[in-house]
């Protein structure tokens, strides 16, 4: 990385790690009230009639979930909202007539995702330790798939920026298909719980594997394989790191 | 002397089928200010944006100082500085951070991007405004914030896209002084106006662009006084 490059890089992260705590009521708040909601209602309430799933209280069997599906919404939605708002507003236009490169305003970009949702997952971490006693078994799984799962929703969020051409482009995704993908990934059930048919088909939800794959660091036990899961999530975010940075190169929705 | 710019039959058709230069070529010297002329739609903010690149050209080839802008790209937008006839700032973030983030884009770290703002919006009257954010300035103070970023890298070519648009008579007199005393030190600029007796007053030589082609180019007296016209203003209505 040339020095020059570091300094563009360094400029966007810190433009979007200031904007996200400076408006940290919109950015970092609404996920961890509605997972204390989640917490106190499924976790306290429900979670006591219900007893253990996947070998651990209700409550303990929800953080991973929880805390991945905030990961996931909040990096996909930083770097979507940021970017196609730097396109709206044309403020973008002071990056393109730089000489910065294109892998350096993805990894910028990106790296505001990550910031974002590494720290609302942390947020919401502390608020389980105020509901459930974490029982941590593989620090470094919980490191992996927190990081690589912040990295391709940062890499989905910058593509569905540069893609959009209005705001309501930018809405869609999160609505029609993170949002199923993630509750039908396994956060509020165990997938050996399910019929043979819906347990096969939750194997086709790439969230599974994510949130399997966190769930492990926690339990110590997966119903996916944890390396295969991973290895699967390293080609993932190559794949999209190629296919981004190519359309970044050709000025993708961004020149004419 | 190398020219500061050099552009070679450079066309540009839109996907819509629209062709917005139908083959551009002329010459800027270094250190000289020219005058960029042509009705709306005549193809010079275009042209601008293929040199800073915002725009993909179809055809021709350009050089900043000798530099090809598609085989370096990097180099030739780090010697180009633009002030767009839009705004196009955040317009909640604070003028300070707008120009000294702007630097940043351009490789140049805070520690020295921070005094060079000083100096930059002190000079433009934006000092007092730096902690205010883009959307409570007034259009005059919003078009010299606009300047100020595209000058914070230090640029050798300056294109100035209809920087007074919508500016009062006195902030405009303020700009140009300005602008005069960069041309003085050396920057390169190519000047769009509507306002053609500031073009005459301010620049030796002038481009003039009707619908994607060069119909004028030369010495702005010379033309004037060789046409019989009575200014650049009155040439360029018979042009």
């Amino acid at each position: 990385m040339t020095s020059a490059a570091f300094v563009g890089y360094g400029t966007i992260v810190r433009k979007e790690t200031v904007r996200i705590v400076r408006i940290w009521t919109q950015t970092i708040l609404p996920s961890v009230i509605s997972q204390t909601l989640y917490f106190a209602i499924f976790g306290g309430i429900v979670g006591a009639r219900i007893g253990h799933m996947g070998g651990s209280s209700y409550t303990a069997f929800l953080v991973p979930g929880l805390v991945m599906m905030s990961a996931i919404t909040n990096a996909f939605s930083n770097v979507a909202s940021s970017f196609f708002g730097a396109k709206f507003q044309r403020s973008i236009e002071e990056i393109l007539v730089s000489p910065m490169k294109p892998w350096a305003v993805l990894a910028g970009y990106v790296s505001g995702g990550l910031v974002r949702g590494v720290a609302v997952a942390a947020a919401v971490f502390l608020v389980s330790v105020a509901f459930v006693r974490p029982h941590v078994t593989h620090m470094g799984a919980l490191i992996f798939f927190i990081f690589v799962t912040c990295l391709i929703f940062s890499l989905l969020g910058f593509l569905n920026g540069l893609l959009a051409r209005k705001f309501d482009d930018v809405g869609l995704i999160p609505t029609f298909v993170l949002t199923p993908l993630t509750y039908l990934g396994g956060v509020f059930y165990d997938l050996n719980v399910l019929p043979p048919f819906w347990r096969a088909v939750s194997h086709a939800n790439p969230i599974v594997y994510m949130i399997d794959g966190f769930r492990f660091g926690f339990t110590g036990t997966a119903v996916t394989s944890v390396l295969g899961s991973a290895g699967i999530l390293v080609v993932v975010a190559g794949v999209l790191i190629v296919l981004t940075l190519a359309l970044l190169r050709r000025g993708f929705g961004l020149k004419q | 002397m190398t020219n500061a710019l050099t552009i070679t039959d450079v066309r540009k058709t839109y996907k819509n089928g629209t062709e917005a230069l139908k083959g551009v070529s002329f010459g800027v010297r270094g250190g000289e200010m020219l005058a960029l002329l042509g009705a709306n739609g005549a193809g010079k903010t275009t042209l601008i944006g293929i040199l800073c690149g915002l725009v993909t050209k179809t055809g021709g080839s350009a050089e900043v100082f000798g530099v090809d802008i598609d085989a370096h790209p990097e180099q030739t937008r780090s010697m180009i500085g633009v002030v767009p006839q839009e705004f196009n700032f955040n317009i909640f973030e604070r003028v300070g951070d707008i120009v000294i983030d702007a630097a940043g884009y351009y490789g140049i770290p805070r520690s020295v991007a921070a005094p060079r703002t000083e100096t930059i919006l002190k000079r433009l009257g934006l000092w007092d405004k730096r902690d205010a954010v883009g959307r409570t300035l007034s259009g005059g103070m919003k078009r010299r914030l606009l300047i100020a970023r595209a000058l914070v890298h230090e640029p050798k070519l300056l294109l100035l896209d209809e920087p007074s648009a919508g500016v009062d008579v006195e902030l405009r007199r303020g700009m140009w002084e300005f602008v005069v005393d960069l041309n003085a030190h050396g920057t390169t600029i190519i000047l769009t106006t509507h306002y053609l007796e500031e073009a005459e007053r301010l620049c030796k030589r002038v481009v003039i662009l009707k619908r994607g082609v060069v119909v004028q180019e030369g010495e702005i007296a010379e033309l004037v006084r060789a046409s019989g016209a009575k200014n650049l203003e009155d040439f360029y209505l018979r042009v």
